[in-house]
């Protein structure tokens, strides 16, 4: 046990190129595994928080205290029948879900699970999450217009058009956390939050009106209510997936929320120090995954109970507070953040005392 | 061959292919899609040369951004193909002709090229890699790219800059138009109203009026 869990953590470099391919494979093949089941998890605590909030006892069924339902649901999807449109584009019918399922993985491969716990710690880390979540919206456009029909074509519209403006607003914030940093690589930043306070050194304190704004955009990105209009069910039956059934829905479904926990993780890691616990002890800190984990379910819990809570924004109004809150706020806090580093050198320096 | 020569043919081969078939296929939106699929593989052929930057950079820009509302006005185009068609015979002479000079001008260009010195001292120290730029702290691709944009070529970033907010502004004013006579919602004002200034408890006495 000890074993595997070594060979898999560790980065062999001068091992040729087969003795760094299949360690890297087998990562893979395990931070996948690790997440589909995590995810299946996540999917049930979705609904059982939902329930809770309106007082009903949710999924309950299947398996003690309903802990098998996403299993089931699993199983359901798969056995039906795929049905594809008669006007329909098939190959890029089928091969929309396909995309978002694929990148949602895709992104997961640069996220620092613990020190050194990463498939990939490449330098531009997080430009490489930021291009591979705008990538994001092409399933969405994809399917919508191929499936030929009214209303996930118009579904798949508003989804790009929300996608875009809110990415404008979560590359403001990360350039601010970037600035604050000096580094686009995720390890660093994580690293650059451990200065010895704990949780007061962690990035949401000096960056807070980012935070805010990076979470709600995180909503707005991932269209989740209070922004679910690419889905809205009361104007458009089900948005862009109203052709899809069985396994290609599955896999929409599974990228969504996947892009969820990637979004509650880059949270995590943006604003709220990684993997390190938020008391600074050598007792705490022993399992870092642990930590990593906890944050991020917490995050999905405020996801959730945003879902909720509050009501569906309309389409003018999400656009309004895209465009005109949230990118001033987020352009003067950069200018701001850029502004004070430079006029107080001593306190840069501080900032990024995490450089060797 | 190595991982490295693999990838390099594989995304050469899609940048080339895709680039054929974004001309080649008959539907608008298939064009796009090729197109994207051409922009990621040259942003893989970036990795390969060690610009990881600029490679996420095309990504976010080009794929994220800019293909993006191109495939949105594309799909909203209503293409008629038989009308497409239509002048076909009578643009073949122009277009025949043009496409014979553009082939011509490349092959005169092809004839006299010389690799200069420069890409063959490029290629022989190739930009660094990300496991070296971490362990000998080099300056990464981000450093350096900032370190030559911002002190020798700062005038010409400026310039750019200044070029794109012309156009975006130029754009938000042919596009801008102010419609009298609609009712908007005015979120401040929504926001601001008083309980005072909107409701009135009125105490009605049975059998009479206010």
């Amino acid at each position: 046990m000890e074993n595997i869990w070594t060979y898999l953590s560790t980065r062999p470099t001068d091992a040729g190129w087969l003795g760094w391919l299949i360690p890297t494979a087998l990562q893979t093949l395990a931070l996948m595994v690790v997440l589909l089941v995590a995810l299946a998890f996540i999917l049930l605590f979705d609904r059982k928080v939902w329930a809770a909030v309106q007082m009903r006892k949710g999924p309950n069924v299947v398996g003690p205290f309903g802990l098998l339902q996403s299993f089931a649901d699993f199983f359901k999807f798969v056995f039906k029948e795929i049905v594809i449109p008669a006007g329909a584009d098939r190959t890029i019918f089928l091969l929309a879900p396909l995309i978002s399922f694929v990148l949602a993985f895709a992104a997961w491969a640069v996220i620092p699970v613990g020190p050194g716990l990463v498939i990939a710690d490449i330098n531009v880390g997080i430009l490489y999450l930021f291009a591979i979540s705008s990538l994001g919206v092409y399933g969405i456009i994809m399917g919508g217009w191929a499936s030929n029909s009214k209303y996930p074509f118009l579904g798949s519209l508003r989804s790009a058009a929300q996608m875009v403006s809110y990415e404008v607003s979560i590359g403001f914030v990360i350039i601010s956390v970037i600035l604050l940093v000096g580094s686009v690589n995720l390890s660093d930043i994580v690293n650059s939050q451990n200065r010895g306070l704990g949780l007061l050194n962690w990035n949401f304190i000096p960056l807070f009106p980012m935070f805010v704004v990076f979470f709600i955009s995180a909503l707005a990105e991932t269209n989740r209510p209070p922004f679910d209009l690419p889905e809205a069910e009361s104007e458009l039956v089900a948005g862009y997936q109203v052709e899809y059934s069985s396994t290609p829905y599955l896999l929409f479904m599974i990228g969504e929320y996947l892009n969820i926990v990637l979004m509650c993780s880059m949270m995590t890691i943006l604003f709220f120090g990684g993997w390190y616990s938020p008391i600074d002890l050598p007792v705490l800190n022993a399992v870092p995954i642990l930590w990593f984990g906890l944050k991020v379910v917490f995050f999905f819990f405020l996801f959730a109970m945003v879902k909720a809570i509050v009501p569906r924004y309309r389409y003018d109004q999400l656009m309004r507070i895209g465009w005109k809150i949230f990118l001033p706020l987020s352009l003067f806090w950069v200018v701001l953040v850029a502004g004070v580093l430079v006029a107080f050198p001593d306190l840069a320096a501080h900032l990024q005392s995490w450089r060797p | 061959m190595t991982i490295a020569a693999i990838a390099f043919w594989v995304f050469a081969i899609a940048a080339v292919a895709s680039g054929l078939m974004v001309v080649a296929s008959r539907n608008p939106v298939h064009s796009v899609l090729f197109l994207i699929t051409a922009f990621i593989s040259a942003a893989g052929l970036f990795v390969l040369m060690g610009a990881e930057y600029l490679a996420v950079l095309l990504i976010v820009v080009y794929v994220g951004a800019v293909a993006v509302l191109f495939l949105f006005v594309v799909m909203m185009l209503d293409v008629d193909f038989v009308e497409l068609k239509q002048g076909f015979l009578r643009y073949l002479p122009l277009g025949g002709a043009l496409a014979a000079v553009v082939v011509a001008e490349l092959i005169m260009v092809a004839g006299v090229w010389t690799f200069p010195d420069e890409a063959g001292l490029a290629r022989a120290h190739p930009a660094p890699t990300a496991a070296e730029t971490v362990a000998h702290g080099a300056p990464n691709n981000i450093e350096a790219l900032g370190l030559i944009l911002y002190t020798d070529y700062v005038h010409y970033f400026q310039i750019a800059g200044v070029v794109l907010l012309i156009a975006m502004i130029g754009a938000i004013i042919l596009t801008f138009r102010t419609r009298e006579g609609v009712k908007k919602q005015d979120a401040a004002r929504q926001i601001g109203r008083k309980r005072e200034e909107s409701v009135e408890v009125v105490h009605v006495k049975t059998g009479q009026g206010i």
